[in-house]
């Protein structure tokens, strides 16, 4: 689904990425660790094509295509979803109408015609399930005023709607209580099936114990630098990133 | 300059759709501006001698007045002699019926959008079309005169109503009341005229359409707008022009007399040819629009879309006489490439317990400069009065300009006033945010602006707040860089 060859990325002239290699097949759930700064954020920004951030050199496919050529847009139409560390305040433009344009932009890109009003918002209701979501979030502006939590559960309720077949969580346990992590993780879980992927980026095995991993990557100064089934997320919550940084040295 | 602000500027730069010229033989006068020009434009109209009096009066104290210089503007030096003041496409006197009407004229407004023939028409709005100095066709008279309303073009008004004009016109604009309106006073050459009778509410939209097309000419139109005790209208404006090089003036009057208990509302999608996006050209849009609460009880409404011009300078007004009345602003102001807009209102309370809501939306893009001015003044005897005003500027990109002169007097202990005031910035990172959402660029911009002015585009008549929206996305194209 996902092959990324030798990428390399920076901004500002600064290099980020040194030479990330990833496969991601149908089905399956990576995880991505490493200390802060590591690229982790950067790699999830480069692969939704967020304009800051120079590729220069290197390639990603995804489902057979050229990532890196593709608009941000395009990449999303295509199946590629990013659950954001921060997620973006929009004033005034209602949950119901940034979803309805999200959705309808994909079924567009798929030559289907814009759902009717009635079957969104069926949608809306079945979806808002799957992460517990409030009436209250849905009929407010994107994002504005949301606490934390409810930010980071409605980038998973947006995960629901859209249905991707990649998705990239960027850190989405950070500021979570240990309630929200279960409710996030668990929709996660419940959108998991044989034809979709999921790139977990985290700090903490926490995550993982909701999220179970089939592959752990350790990211350290910009490459992957050990990768390994789940128990190797446990290896380095007892040892920390220490470890790693000292094994890197040798 | 990174990627997103190649995409940001690629897609601002969309050009103006109404920017054609038509091919309609006009007759104009000669170029500049003294007593024998107003006579001949009087003698054209076959004005009576008050009417050419009232020209002659505006015109004298013109003379003696100076251009305002105390607008957030950079105004290039206007030559006054080299304007022609008066165009008009040439046709017979009166159309009896649309057949005779040039049908380059009938396929300009088509063009435009605005059908004449009344059978396309959108049902529920009666359209007065004027093009350069005449109005070209008023539509659905007869069905307005069964209830007593008097719709028709200002000159005919003069003919037909002499009365009626004599006693409102300059009432709530006097002549002398500033430099652009004294101008407009001494050459104005047509426009629109409106009258509901008591008791009577309006049953259709009424619009005036208003089209600048020769070249090296200035638009001066009146409109008039007298609602009688009881009544209700609502009434709507819009304008384009073609685009030109050179800068065009338009200096208008707009006055309206709401009497006891009358209701008027007032929207204007203003769409002049803001100039080309290094800033030639363009219209100047010098405009006085006030209205009287006269009656008790009555209220006057002006809602206000603007996305053209190149400098507009522009504050519709209310004066709160009767006790009780009410006012209502509510206005978006768009400004892209190199446009500049000082634009705002003023709300003077003179009766008890009245009260007046603004709200401004500012949105600068571009290299241009957006100045909201605004004046809430409650006189000594106006006890209870209340204000609630709300400025808000929204930036997109870093070179653009919002402004903000709020203005207050207060002589009376017992008003409440209220004032916010925000300014915000579409952000990169919101766009990106709903492109990674499968939404384009374009569209996300569209959808911000239009979430943010949603509060001043739900006061428009439904028929043209969907137009607006789409203005107001297509003016931004190209904005942000």
């Amino acid at each position: 689904m996902l092959h990324i060859k030798n990428l390399k990325a920076g901004v500002d002239g600064k290099e980020i990425l040194k030479g990330i290699n990833l496969e991601v097949k149908p089905g399956e759930v990576h995880a991505i660790m490493g200390p802060n700064g590591s690229g982790k954020s950067t790699l999830s920004a480069v692969l939704a094509g967020n304009g800051r951030f120079t590729v220069t050199d290197g390639e990603a496919t995804f489902n057979g295509k050229n990532l890196l050529e593709m608009a941000p847009e395009d990449r999303a139409r295509e199946g590629l979803f990013l659950s954001f560390q921060y997620p973006v305040e929009i004033p005034g433009v209602s949950m119901v109408n940034f979803m309805k344009t999200a959705v309808n932009e994909h079924r567009k890109y798929q030559g289907l015609e814009p759902m009717s009003a009635g079957d969104f918002l069926k949608m809306l209701r079945d979806k808002k399930q799957v992460v517990e979501i409030d009436d209250r979030l849905t009929s407010r502006s994107v994002n504005e005023g949301f606490s934390g939590g409810e930010k980071k559960k409605n980038e998973i309720f947006q995960m629901a709607m859209l249905e991707p077949k990649l998705s990239i969580l960027d850190e989405t346990d950070s500021g979570l209580d240990i309630d929200a992590l279960r409710i996030v993780a668990n929709g996660v879980n419940k959108l998991k099936n044989a034809n979709n992927a999921t790139i977990v980026i985290t700090h903490y095995q926490r995550l993982l114990d909701y999220i179970v991993p089939d592959v752990v990557h350790i990211l350290y100064n910009g490459l992957i630098v050990k990768t390994g089934g789940k128990e190797l997320a446990l290896e380095l919550e007892a040892k920390g990133y220490d470890w790693i940084k000292e094994a890197v040295k040798v | 300059m990174s990627d997103q602000d190649t995409i940001l500027n690629d897609v601002t730069q969309s050009e103006y759709k109404y920017g054609f010229v038509s091919a309609i033989e006009s007759e104009t006068i000669p170029k500049g501006l003294n007593e024998g020009v107003i006579r001949l434009i009087s003698a054209k109209k076959n004005e009576p001698d008050w009417m050419l009096e009232f020209r002659l009066t505006a015109y004298r104290n013109w003379l003696k007045m100076k251009m305002p210089e105390w607008a957030h503007l950079k105004i290039p030096e206007i030559n006054y002699q080299d304007i022609i003041y008066y165009a008009a496409p040439k046709q017979q006197a009166k159309y009896e019926s649309l057949d005779q009407v040039d049908p380059e004229l009938l396929e300009t407004f088509n063009k435009l959008g605005i059908p004449l023939d009344e059978q396309k028409m959108l049902s529920g709005v009666a359209v007065d079309a004027v093009m350069d100095s005449v109005s070209v066709k008023t539509t659905f008279r007869d069905t307005l005169a069964e209830k007593g309303i008097i719709f028709c073009s200002f000159s005919e008004a003069v003919q037909e109503h002499p009365d009626l004009v004599r006693e409102y016109m300059g009432s709530v604009v006097p002549p002398t009341d500033n430099y652009f309106a004294a101008l407009n006073s001494a050459v104005f050459s047509d426009g629109s005229f409106c009258y509901i009778p008591k008791g009577v509410r309006c049953p259709m939209e009424l619009s005036t359409y208003f089209r600048i097309n020769a070249a090296n000419t200035g638009q001066f139109e009146r409109t008039l707008l007298v609602a009688d005790d009881d009544s209700y209208v609502s009434y709507l404006e819009g304008c384009t022009a073609p685009m030109r090089d050179e800068n065009q003036l338009h200096a208008a009057i707009v006055e309206i007399v709401a009497k006891t208990n009358a209701q008027v509302k007032y929207s204007t999608v203003q769409n002049w040819y803001p100039g080309d996006k290094n800033g030639k050209g363009g219209i100047y849009n010098f405009v006085t629009k006030r209205g009287l609460c006269q009656g008790k009880g009555s209220k006057i409404s002006w809602s206000q879309v603007e996305t053209g011009s190149a400098i507009t300078w522009k504050y519709p007004s209310t004066i709160l006489l009767g006790d009780n009345s009410v006012s209502e602003f509510y206005s978006v102001a768009v400004t892209n490439h190199h446009q500049q807009a000082d634009t705002g209102t003023k709300m003077i309370h003179i009766g008890k317990n009245t009260k007046s809501t603004i709200v401004s939306k500012g949105i600068s893009a571009g290299q241009s400069n957006n100045s909201y001015r605004g004046l809430v003044k409650i006189s000594k005897r106006a006890e209870g009065a209340r204000n609630f005003s709300q400025c808000d500027s929204l930036l997109l990109g870093d070179k653009c300009g919002a402004h903000t002169f709020p203005y207050i007097e207060c002589e009376n202990n017992s008003a409440i006033l209220e004032h916010e005031a925000t300014t915000s910035k579409i952000g990169e990172d919101q766009i990106f945010y709903c492109n990674q959402r499968g939404i384009s660029t374009e569209d996300a911009i569209g959808m911000i602006v239009n979430g943010y002015a949603k509060q001043v585009l739900n006061t428009l008549p439904m028929e043209f707040a969907v137009e607006a929206q789409k203005l107001l996305q297509i003016s931004l194209e190209g904005s942000v860089g």
